[in-house]
């Protein structure tokens, strides 16, 4: 039954054979054009770098941009009568630095005697110009431009990020093959969550050299070549002059100062204090300077506007009043007495209504809010209805995009901790707990963490009467294009609109006539703010303020957090007013405010 | 009592020789890929590939001893506990294994990696033969059928665990086999048309087009032949069948493989679509064979191939380097030397007195084949870019003995065929 079948087997081996040799017969005997290719003594493989995607503020000003420097490659092969003592002398370098160099690039591993290796790498516009008339001297050295970032200001460091080497891991985890060694990829800030945008495409022209290495224009007219195609322009929605101001309020302080436009959630300004120079992260004294940045005790890459989890103190208490009306446990005329028995507060006001209470952030007050909305008697166990009133609570809360990243188009991004019934029950090791165990978050006390990045998303959601966009730093990917699609979606949190006129109410009460009155009030337009003076013992307060202006159609949303600052109607307050005038006016006039700002003498007990 | 005093006499000499030439050529090409003119290198140097390669050699010698001195009957015998044992061991790398070049298929033995899946190779041809040898097999019956690709299906399942596509895929050269030992060629070819179509969808970019023919085809088949429901029924079927494949192999190459794994197919459709990726390997290595002229550039003497102009130089595309310093003359050496190895195989298996050892060697010759095909089609530009290594060629300690013992068992079958009374 099998008879035949040897023989088409033996049919299909040797067809294959012949097919195979046809087919070689046809490259390597009649198509001439590969052993063109193949001489590589004629023609040479450059590869050309893309322009990174330049990126500017949302007035048009340029904040990154690339500047090129030099490789200096040498291909061995074609390295003919080297003088060593000239080299040295051209490239003002030591013989015995010479010596390591060749050592060092011949330890490579993607070493290669006919392939350009690097050589000396970064060389600056001015060292390029020394060295590039000489280079006829050198058979076999070459020249390869590429691109570094520069910067047009020392501002928003954190928040760009750098660029540098590809790492092996990263390397190694490339599952596409995207970049090879020697690459540059963005590590930090917006350079790396817009490192896809960014990078463009690598291309590859192939140019003629005569046998001593000269260029003679390009191979079959550029027939093989690719043309590399540039990186996306970023539009930032940072207003760079706001960003400058704001980094120059912060000078010498630690804490940040976050800025939103709420009608979109574009970020306008996001200070880091302390920060670094970015021009310290490119070209050659880039793994120095890194060192030393990183270990700098003032953690200067600790981007805290997305990473430093504070309590957020008094400014949670008009979370906990829009939460309260929700649950229909308050209406606004509620009235509690300022009663310092249940947890302490300062002189000046009693038996306040919610307005009152937020504009004079009364303590007892929103103990007693708080206990309303744990505790409603739906259970009989008061553990059980703690717990039940808890989850109301979070579901609120959690609306307001506290306790877990926002996710804001920078990488590290911290969640912050807003407590649940399941954290309490670690927290106590599964032993009960009930109000009189938890009451201090009532007051942004106790377990609440939040993110700076929150708190100014929370003025904006206030700002907004109900809603927020996601914060963003970039406002166009390209010329004229969108933000990432996830940057245009509404949220609106579970509480309705109509509550939150009291919270308005309140906030400008506290700028005209409360806690923030003599720092935070602006002439000529409606300022609604909220003070918040947060405990660290045995360090001095943190110094809180959230703010947004005008009262109608807001156009800006801030935040402040100056750590050990004392009152928040101090530090915070007067920088937050200061970058709201700014904003709006384009500059500020209460020099006054601005010299108490920048002296930064918070503690003083004189005014 | 069997005679065991002078085996030599009786080893196939002509298949040896073969081997050996193979074996040697290999060796050169390995120091050539490798070799740096500035830096006054030895072939011996076991520092680089070719001294490594040497030894491998070496060792190989010394298992083709083994072999021979080993009772014939041990394989066949013992040929399901190896293979449970290579099933537990291919089971294991994914977890104990190290990864070199995206696939994890080594384990390390001290400083050594061996990649077990090349020794599965000729284990699993040993079982399959044995299966096919035992008492009672029909190849016509469905479930020693089913048995047959149970014991092929379960390692290409395993290797394919180490993300070693390549290596899965030789052991679907076991169904060339099944073809041989009588399996009807019915799944063989719809196979080939499987593949046909999947270039097809590949090439067409619209599938409509694709659809559109095949209702055409379809038509005239029913319009022109006995209009009988069954028949026409059939018909349909069979086209509807067709259309969802290419609606899957759609699917499949957008969604199901990875990026760089679609790039190394669109690639054979035109090689520009990537010129820095994988275009670049498979045009690197046309430029390196095809400046080899009629007569190349000589050994050594090539300058394509040095270093990583080509990837995988020593090892997967070792191909290019004869290409290039031998020429079209020196190809064809080659090639004339595996399809004569393939042959000579064919002729062994042929006269083999024992289903077993027929059918075993049918194996050898059609896992060199799949190898030889797969390997010196994706240097030059025919098949996509698979990683398996040229027999005998490419650099590697464990691929070299793999096809030793797999070479080997079969001489040592051939040398007692007189001894086996066994009817086919």
């Amino acid at each position: 039954m099998n008879e035949g079948r040897r023989e088409i087997l033996q049919l299909v081996f040797v067809l294959v054979g012949i097919v195979f040799l046809i087919k070689l017969f046809f490259i390597q005997v009649l198509d001439n054009k590969y052993a063109e290719l193949a001489d590589s003594n004629a023609i040479l493989r450059q590869v050309e770098y893309p322009f990174r995607g330049l990126i500017s503020d949302r007035n048009g000003k340029l904040i990154v941009y690339n500047t090129p420097e030099y490789d200096v490659t040498v291909i061995q092969k074609d390295v003919k009568n080297f003088d060593s003592t000239r080299f040295c002398e051209v490239f003002q370098i030591s013989r015995e630095e010479l010596r390591k160099r060749f050592l060092e690039m011949k330890a490579r591993k993607e070493y290669s005697p006919v392939k350009p290796t690097l050589f000396i790498d970064q060389l600056s516009n001015e060292d390029f110009a020394k060295v590039q008339d000489r280079l006829d001297e050198f058979p076999g050295f070459y020249i390869e431009a590429r691109t570094t970032r520069a910067y047009s200001t020392k501002a928003l460091a954190n928040a760009l990020g750098y660029v540098s080497e590809i790492s092996k891991d990263k390397l190694d985890s490339d599952e596409e093959k995207i970049y090879r060694q020697g690459d540059y990829i963005g590590q930090s800030g917006i350079e790396s969550f817009y490192e896809e945008q960014l990078r463009g495409k690598r291309g590859v022209r192939f140019k003629l050299r005569n046998v001593k290495g000269v260029e003679k224009g390009s191979f079959k007219n550029g027939a093989y070549d690719t043309l590399s195609v540039p990186g996306q322009d970023l539009i930032a929605s940072i207003d760079l002059d706001l960003q400058q101001y704001g980094e120059m309020l912060m000078r010498g302080k630690a804490g940040s100062i976050a800025a939103i436009e709420p009608s979109s959630g574009e970020v306008l300004a996001l200070v880091s204090g302390p920060s670094y120079d970015p021009t310290l992260l490119t070209g050659k004294n880039y793994s120095s300077n890194f060192r030393l940045i990183s270990n700098d005790s003032m953690k200067p890459l600790f981007n805290r506007p997305l990473m430093a989890q504070y309590r957020p103190g008094s400014i949670f208490k008009i979370a906990q009043a829009m939460s309260a009306l929700q649950e229909g446990v308050i209406t606004p005329e509620t009235r509690f007495r300022c009663d310092k028995s249940l947890i302490g507060c300062h002189a000046g006001h009693d038996n306040q209504d919610l307005r009152g209470a937020i504009a004079n952030s009364c303590n007892p007050y929103f103990f007693n809010v708080l206990r309303k909305m744990l505790n409603k008697n739906i259970s009989s166990s008061p553990f059980e209805d703690t717990r039940i009133g808890l989850k109301e609570w979070n579901k609120h809360i959690h609306s307001f995009g506290f306790g877990k990243n926002l996710g804001i188009d920078l990488p590290n991004e911290k969640d912050g901790l807003i407590p649940t019934p399941e954290y309490y029950d670690r927290a106590y090791n599964n032993r009960p707990w009930k109000f009189s165990n938890i009451y201090s978050i009532a007051i942004g006390e106790g377990e609440n963490l939040v993110v700076p990045i929150q708190m100014a998303n929370f003025a904006a959601t206030i700002a907004n009467r109900g809603y927020y966009y996601v914060p963003h730093l970039i406002k166009s990917v390209g010329k004229n294009g969108k933000p990432l699609p996830q940057y245009l979606e509404r949220h609106y949190t579970t509480i309705d609109s109509s509550y939150f006129k009291v919270a308005v109410d309140a906030m400008q009460q506290v700028v005209d006539a409360g806690t923030g009155q003599y720092r935070a009030h602006l002439a000529d337009v409606v300022v609604c703010g909220k003070t918040g003076t947060v405990q660290n013992d045995p360090l001095p307060d943190h110094s809180v303020f959230i703010a947004f202006a005008p009262r109608d159609n807001p156009k800006i949303a801030i935040a402040v957090y100056v750590e050990d600052a004392g009152q928040g109607a101090r530090a915070a307050a007067s920088i937050a007013s200061l970058m709201i005038e700014k904003y709006l006016y384009g500059k500020t006039k209460r020099q006054f405010i601005e010299d108490y700002v920048l002296a930064g003498k918070f503690l003083d007990k004189a005014r | 009592m069997r005679r065991d005093d002078d085996i030599s006499g009786s080893l196939d000499w002509t298949t040896i020789l073969l081997f050996m030439a193979l074996v040697i050529l290999g060796w050169l090409n390995i120091f050539a890929a490798i070799y740096d003119e500035t830096a006054n290198q030895t072939i011996w140097d076991l520092s680089l590939s070719s001294g490594r390669q040497l030894m491998f050699i070496a060792a190989s010698a010394v298992i083709v001893l083994a072999i021979i001195i080993i009772d014939m009957r041990f394989y066949e015998t013992f040929a399901y506990v190896f293979y449970g044992l290579i099933l537990v061991v291919l089971f294991m790398v994914p977890l104990i294994g190290k990864e070199v070049g995206g696939n994890k298929a080594w384990i390390g033995i001290g400083s050594f990696g061996v990649q077990p899946s090349e020794f599965a190779k000729f284990i699993t041809a040993l079982a399959v033969a044995k299966f096919i040898g035992s008492v009672g097999f029909r190849m016509d019956n469905l479930r020693n059928q089913a048995i047959l690709f149970a014991l092929i299906g379960v390692p290409i399942l395993l290797i394919q665990l180490q993300k070693d596509t390549g290596t899965a895929l030789v052991f679907t050269s076991f169904v060339l086999v099944f073809y041989r030992e009588g399996m009807s060629p019915f799944i063989l070819i719809v196979g080939i048309c499987a593949a046909f179509i999947f270039i097809l969808t590949l090439l067409v970019p619209n599938q409509l087009f694709l659809h559109g023919a095949i209702l055409v085809v379809l038509f005239i088949l029913i319009y022109f032949g006995k209009k009988k429901l069954k028949r026409i029924l059939i018909l349909t079927i069979g086209a509807l069948l067709i259309s969802g494949v290419i609606e899957s192999v759609d699917y499949a190459v957008n969604k199901v493989l990875k990026k760089h794994q679609r790039d190394r197919v669109m690639v054979l459709i035109d090689p520009d679509i990537d010129p820095l990726g994988v275009g670049w390997n498979v045009t690197q290595s046309k430029i390196a064979i095809g400046s080899g002229g009629f007569l190349g550039k000589g050994f050594l003497k090539g300058t394509q191939t040095k270093f990583d102009f080509v990837p995988k130089q020593s090892t997967d595309f070792i191909f290019c380097t004869i290409g290039e310093e031998f020429g079209w003359i020196g190809s064809l050496v080659v090639v004339a030397l595996f399809v004569a190895l393939m042959l000579r195989v064919v002729f062994l298996a042929e006269r083999q007195k024992s289903r077993f050892a027929r059918s075993y060697g049918y194996s050898v010759a059609c896992i060199l084949f799949f190898h030889f095909a797969i390997n010196i089609g994706m240097t030059i530009g025919l098949f996509p870019v698979i990683g398996i290594p040229l027999p005998f060629f490419s650099y590697g300690g464990s691929s070299l003995w793999g096809f030793t013992i797999l070479l080997f068992i079969l001489l040592k079958l051939d040398a007692h065929r007189g001894e086996v009374l066994q009817r086919i």
